[in-house]
């Protein structure tokens, strides 16, 4: 595991990190000394790609797939519901 | 570190020395208390079953809590007129070598004399456990058992993890370590699966998942909450992933049900899921339910991890609360044991916790009480259940 002041990544394999804190619109996100600038407030306990995502591929979370992106995902990019789905039973938000 | 623990008649051996009050059923469940009462701090606790009507299951946990290795004696607290077999469970007790006492209140002559004549077995029943034998303990002799509850976006991130190491850790000191909550396992099939001992192993735990998720769709329950994706989470398999991830690395020995023990050192996985058709709603309604069952398959201590903030202990075994949420730790540590929050907040690694989580087992192992213990909580919980027991290929040789 990696453990940084902005994120952690729980397990070697992952290409995720998890964030450890709350980021603004415009906060600027470190990992492995480059500079991502943040679009969108995430907050503690979202994802952020550690590497590119290619479609189709499986996102990696402490070692287990929790999922596949459904477009190309580039590092410092937030890994959520708009860009993976679960392999299992789709998930749902308040609005479908 | 050796540690000295109680040595039981059956061998067995405990790392507390409580005087259980149990009620057989509600009707009693305020006289047992009132007997307990003033000698709270005489490690004297309550435990009960409040149904009338008999179950195979409720009566399994009862025995295996009244001849728990932590527990020295008990009073069985009867109304009368109730189904449970209390001759059955006396003689249970009896011959494990625990002094045991019933008091029937309908006999008894009503409360106040029941309260009255239970008071007096107990304060004799203090004086004779302080001679209970001492023995050399070890972590090789500990079951450990762990829950989470009141989980947040950070439960997955921090103490769930940690404590999976801590598991990891103390399968490699010959410990035995039992996790459970299969009903949040979807996505996660694939590798526990990879993890059984034995192929035959592997089926009983594809059974057993199955049927969980048979069950909680019956109950309209286990499925992903909106609330869930606000924290971070995107997929029911992340979710369960948050949970698993308590079970460690570990191959998985054996597969156990509510109140069976296992059979040698090692990882147990936990089938809490009644057999059959949903009967009687769900599997565990609380958190307490889960930690009884545990405690009922032999547990010394329990893992508790929660990040909302949980607050509860349990009767007979220490509970060590494990807080995943920094700022919960900040508002509540009188409640809490181990600030896993620390890997958020502190750049702490999961290694770190873990080793913290270990002491604290240790030290606690050692007699000294942990936050719940210290804050008295007592909580116990039993309800109603049916199981199948569990097939042959569920236990390695």
């Amino acid at each position: 595991m990696e453990n940084s002041k902005q994120s952690i990544k729980l397990s070697n394999n992952d290409n995720v990190l998890v964030l450890t804190i709350d980021l603004d619109a415009g906060d600027v996100f470190t990992y492995k000394g480059m500079d991502y600038k943040t679009i969108e407030p995430i907050t503690l306990g979202h994802k952020i790609a550690a590497k590119n995502i290619k479609k189709g591929e499986k996102i990696i979370k402490f070692n287990l797939a929790i999922g596949s992106a459904i477009e190309d995902i580039k590092i410092g990019e937030h890994v959520h519901l708009h860009n993976m789905k679960s392999d299992f039973i789709a998930s749902h938000n308040r609005e479908n | 570190m050796e540690l000295k623990g109680y040595l039981r008649k059956d061998g067995r051996k405990g790392i507390r020395n409580v005087i259980l009050v149990a009620y057989l059923v509600e009707c009693a469940h305020y006289v047992a208390s009132e007997i307990a009462r003033p000698y709270k701090d005489n490690n004297v606790q309550v435990i009960g079953f409040g149904g009338c009507y008999p179950n195979e299951y409720a009566a399994k946990i009862m025995k295996q809590l009244c001849t728990h290795p932590n527990v020295g004696g008990v009073l069985l607290v009867s109304l009368g007129c109730e189904s449970f077999n209390r001759n059955k469970l006396s003689e249970a007790i009896k011959e494990s070598g625990r002094p045991v006492e019933t008091l029937i209140i309908q006999n008894c002559g009503g409360t106040a004399k029941t309260i009255e004549k239970g008071r007096e077995w107990i304060k004799n029943t203090v004086e004779t456990l302080k001679e209970t034998k001492s023995v050399n303990i070890s972590v090789e002799d500990l079951i450990i058992g762990t829950i989470c509850g009141g989980s947040d976006a950070t439960s997955g991130i921090s103490a769930n993890p940690s404590v999976g190491l801590t598991f990891d850790k103390l399968v490699k000191h010959n410990s035995t370590v039992i996790f459970e909550e299969t009903g949040e396992m979807i996505g996660c099939f694939e590798d526990i699966i990879k993890r059984a001992e034995t192929p035959l192993l592997a089926k009983e735990i594809e059974k057993a998942l199955e049927k969980a998720a048979r069950y909680y769709t019956i109950m309209g329950y286990g499925s992903f909450a909106p609330g869930n994706a606000d924290g971070g989470l995107t997929t029911i398999e992340e979710k369960s992933l948050g949970s698993y991830a308590k079970g460690g690395s570990a191959p998985i020995s054996g597969l156990i049900k509510p109140g069976d023990l296992p059979n040698k050192s090692g990882l147990f996985l936990m089938d809490i899921v009644p057999d059959g058709e949903p009967r009687f709603g769900f599997p565990n309604i609380n958190d307490n339910v889960e930690i009884t069952e545990l405690i009922a398959s032999g547990c010394h201590i329990i893992l508790f991890t929660t990040g909302r903030g949980s607050v509860v202990g349990s009767a007979i075994s220490p509970v060590i609360k494990i807080c995943a949420n920094p700022s919960t730790y900040q508002r509540m540590s009188d409640d809490m044991d181990v600030n896993a929050g620390k890997v958020i907040s502190s750049n702490a690694s999961l290694f770190d916790i873990a080793d913290e989580i270990y002491d604290k087992i240790v030290q606690t192992a050692s007699g000294i009480p942990t936050a719940s213990e210290r804050l008295g909580h007592q909580e116990s919980v039993i309800t109603y259940k049916t199981f199948e027991p569990i097939g042959p290929n569920c236990l390695v040789g």
